[in-house]
């Protein structure tokens, strides 16, 4: 017999035991337990963290205290300061692939991620250190099952169609710059973007358009996206310019290509 | 004819060889057609007119169905047209709706539009019906465009047939009318956009325009009375024109005969070709179903106008990639390009030139030139007589040009509509697509003008260099003087015919100023305009080969090129400097009764293929 099992009637066992069961309980709770999606739950080696990568990956436009800098051409910026911009600002940018830039142009262009979710997580945390501003939403907020997708339809063409497209395409800006498709983006950028406003688009804060009415708007595009093509292929959604240029290629090719056949058939 | 029966085996019998067979009674069906037939004719003495469109003979070639692919579009349509008037509510009493489209439920909206997303999703086929409606709609004006194209290029409409070329641009013009009062009935977020321009479009029109638009919107607009109006406009007014004026069309084609293109056997005075029953009805027929076909396939194939992704009608918002449909495009262009310091405010009233110049002026002018042509190029060639042979269009390098220099201004207009659809899809600055084509309306038609002639011009010299030296086989042949020369392989005399048969031009020239008595007769200023303008079309023309020509070279192949150089251009028999006299002569008495003579197609080739 060891000498567990002869205490095994101690008076201080069904403490310990206790405490142990306690402890597992926690651990295994904090192990499995939904993480916090807010911002603010960061911790402060996350904000070193994010630091780090900003430091490595983003200074050299944006500074190395997100203080912005100039190119020293005229006004034109190498990145805009950050201070206030949010931990939404820096999901959105950085979760669809548009920062880090890849290129100097008219406007950054949605590509590959570069980061991991932790990474971008920890960079937010960092600029939302420097000043308050939007945070990330949480999933329930963007959750398209719980919004109204017709009454999402209809914020849609009131903000959003005259430059998105009603059918959510994209559409040209001035000079090159443009409202990019708004199809197979994730609910959670989508939030992100009307709430941070990013490059020319306008910022639509909760006062503009509520947190409810921003689900149902996304309930709208995730309801649009998903539909099947009732009427065939949509050739981009694009409108009439493109109905009108099937029309003369297609349309006129493939009834001309029949005329000829049938013309030939005389000889 | 005999109906006598002679016993078989007599000797004379041989004495019958040659004669007919007795003729085969006609079988009991055919009896019976031709009772009813009989029947019919007897009471309306329709058989004489039946049989003369029955026997009309139609020349044959791919071209001439340009013009079916648009009449079997227009019929496509009054047809699905008759159908979605079944289900289609003309009104834009307001209503919530709460059909199957879920991301429009509960959305308030009016009749009209919530019919159409019925007719789309809870009428069974109703969306291929619509689509095809809309498709057949686009075709039918591609359709007639280029069917314009082919009669303008080919000078189809010269004499006798202006009066038909005009009563085809009315045609034109209503088309469009009848497709945007169409897509404007939907009363969808587009549409409405659309009739909310069109709006503004007739405000701009001096000192009446608001009292215009209230009188077409029954009041301010977004109204209650627009829809209903449209409806009727877009099926039974305009419809009912169109169908007028397209019989008064066909029925002109068949009195004036169809023209057709220069080949042997073809003259001014006959029409080669099948005749309608059977060959031309059944290839025609044949046609519509696949016109139908083509249609149908890409009506279930691929969207048009899906009013459901733009949402019910609102005045507020706008949806990016707001356009017309194509045939307004060019009307939607002329507007993003005019700029926009043309309005002006003058004693208080407000000019809006930025918007009247595209929106109430360009529409009507394309028109109208396009109806006039025939009237301009037959002042400026004093041509007066019958033209059923068609004109090859290099043919004719100057008026094929001016048709190029149209088509590419009327194109950057209709481009420019796109401006914002090529600049995502091409990753361009709108406002460069805009510059490019604001100094393009400007540059291209004249470059596309001279571009197009001399392409022309060099067509008809390697037709000359042809028809006078056949093809260069390639074969150098040794003579027996020891010289050498090439074998040029012989046209056939079909192929040469295609080369030599049309007409030498030659500018008009001014009378002399001074007569043969030495009277001054000073030319008038509408005389120095024509010459100037005929100068325009011919002063380069390159002329067919002479018979003397072809002659001369045949004779010789070696001294054909110093022929050609010691001829002047214009040296031909029967274009003497003032040619009017000569092209005003009596061709047009006679055509008509020649043109009853209709020519089958195996009658081709009799006649002589160099003309005298």
């Amino acid at each position: 017999m060891n000498a567990l099992a002869a205490r095994r009637r101690h008076p201080a066992a069904i403490a310990i035991l206790l405490m142990l069961g306690l402890l597992v309980t926690g651990f295994a709770y904090a192990a499995v337990a939904p993480q916090p999606a807010q911002a603010e739950s960061s911790t402060a080696q996350d904000v070193t963290a994010g630091k780090q990568l900003f430091l490595a990956n983003c200074a050299s436009c944006h500074g190395v205290n997100a203080e912005g800098r100039v190119t020293g051409n005229g006004d034109k910026i190498a990145g805009p300061a950050l201070a206030g911009v949010g931990a939404a600002a820096v999901d959105f940018q950085m979760g669809t692939g548009r920062m880090p830039l890849r290129e100097p142009g008219i406007q950054a262009e949605r590509g590959d991620v570069q980061f991991s979710q932790k990474e971008i997580d920890q960079v937010a945390a960092y600029i939302a250190s420097l000043a308050p501003g939007p945070a990330v939403p949480s999933e329930e907020d963007v959750d398209p099952t719980k919004g109204d997708p017709g009454a999402g339809g209809e914020l849609f063409r009131v903000n959003c169609a005259m430059c998105h497209n009603a059918a959510g395409a994209g559409g040209a800006l001035t000079r090159g710059k443009y409202a990019p498709s708004l199809m197979g983006v994730e609910p959670k950028h989508i939030f992100e973007a009307m709430d941070t406003g990013p490059q020319s688009m306008p910022v639509f804060n909760d006062n503009n358009i509520e947190p409810k009415d921003k689900r149902d708007i996304i309930a709208f595009l995730t309801a649009i996206d998903e539909a099947p093509q009732q009427g065939g292929h949509a050739l981009g959604s694009l409108g009439p310019v493109t109905e009108g240029w099937f029309a003369w290629f297609f349309g006129l090719g493939l009834l001309v290509a029949a005329a000829v056949w049938l013309g030939q058939k005389s000889a | 004819m005999s109906t006598e029966i002679f016993p078989a085996g007599r000797p004379a019998d041989r004495l019958r060889d040659g004669d007919r067979p007795e003729p085969q009674q006609p079988s009991n069906a055919a009896r019976k057609v031709g009772g009813v037939a009989g029947w019919i004719d007897d009471r309306t003495g329709a058989a004489k007119g039946v049989n003369y469109l029955l026997r009309k003979v139609f020349p044959d070639h791919w071209s001439f169905m340009l013009g079916e692919i648009a009449m079997y579009s227009l019929i496509i349509c009054l047809l699905s047209g008759a159908l979605l008037t079944l289900w289609f509510v003309p009104s834009a009493g307001h209503i919530v709706y709460d059909g199957s489209y879920v991301p429009l439920r509960g959305q308030g909206m009016s009749e009209a539009y919530a019919s159409t997303l019925d007719i789309s999703f809870d009428i069974r086929g109703g969306l291929l019906v619509r689509q095809i409606h809309h498709w057949a709609a686009l075709m039918f004006i591609v359709g007639l465009t280029v069917h314009m194209f082919r009669v303008f290029f080919t000078g189809a409409f010269r004499k006798p047939r202006e009066i038909n070329w005009v009563i085809g641009t009315v045609l034109a013009l209503l088309a469009i009318i009848e497709g945007f009062a169409g897509y404007s009935l939907p009363d969808d977020l587009l549409s409405g956009t659309g009739l909310r321009a069109m709006e503004g479009f007739v405000q701009t029109a001096p000192v009446i325009g608001s009292y215009l638009a209230y009188g077409i919107f029954g009041g301010p607009f977004p109204g209650e009375a627009i829809i209903p109006r449209l409806f009727s406009a877009h099926v039974l007014l305009i419809p009912a024109l169109l169908v007028g004026l397209f019989t008064a069309h066909i029925v002109l084609v068949a009195v004036q005969k169809h023209t057709q293109f220069p080949g042997p056997g073809r003259t001014n005075d006959n029409v080669v070709g099948y005749r309608v029953m059977p060959v031309y009805a059944a290839k025609a027929g044949g046609f519509f179903f696949i016109v139908f076909g083509i249609i149908a396939a890409i009506s279930a194939l691929v969207t048009i106008n899906p009013i459901w992704a733009y949402g019910p009608y609102d005045p507020s918002p706008v949806t990016a990639g707001s356009q017309p449909d194509w045939y307004m495009g060019f009307a939607d262009g002329a507007l993003r390009l005019l700029p926009g310091w043309l309005e002006f405010h003058i004693l208080g009233f407000t000019l809006s030139l930025n918007i009247a110049l595209g929106a109430l002026v360009l529409l009507p002018l394309v028109y109208t030139v396009l109806g006039v042509y025939p009237f301009v190029e037959k002042w400026v060639t004093g041509d007066t007589r019958e033209h059923h042979l068609l004109d090859r269009p290099r043919n004719n390098p100057t008026r094929t040009g001016i048709g190029m220099a149209g088509i590419v201004a009327y194109s950057v207009f209709m481009f420019a509509a796109g401006n914002d659809i090529m600049a995502i899809k091409l990753g361009l600055s709108i406002n460069d697509i805009t510059w490019f084509l604001r100094i393009g309306l400007f540059v291209l038609p004249p470059l596309a003008f001279w571009v197009t002639k001399r392409i022309c011009l060099s067509l008809q010299r390697r037709d000359r260099d042809l028809a006078l030296h056949a093809r260069e086989s390639g074969r150098i042949i040794r003579g027996a003087d020891g010289s050498f020369h090439e074998r040029h392989d012989a046209l056939t005399e079909r192929e040469r015919w295609i080369l030599v048969q049309h007409e030498p031009v030659a500018p008009l020239e001014l009378m002399p100023s001074v007569d043969e008595n030495g009277v001054a007769r000073p030319a008038t200023r509408k005389e120095r305009l024509r010459a100037k303008l005929s100068h325009f079309y011919f002063k380069d023309a390159v002329n067919p080969v002479t018979p003397a020509e072809l002659a001369a070279a045949h004779h010789d192949g070696h001294r054909a090129e110093a022929i050609e150089a010691a001829q002047t251009p214009f040296d031909y028999e029967g274009v003497e400097g003032s040619h009017e006299g000569h092209r005003g002569d009596g061709h047009g008495a006679d055509t008509d009764a020649g043109l009853e003579s209709d020519v089958d197609a195996r009658g081709v080739g009799s006649s002589s293929p160099i003309r005298e």
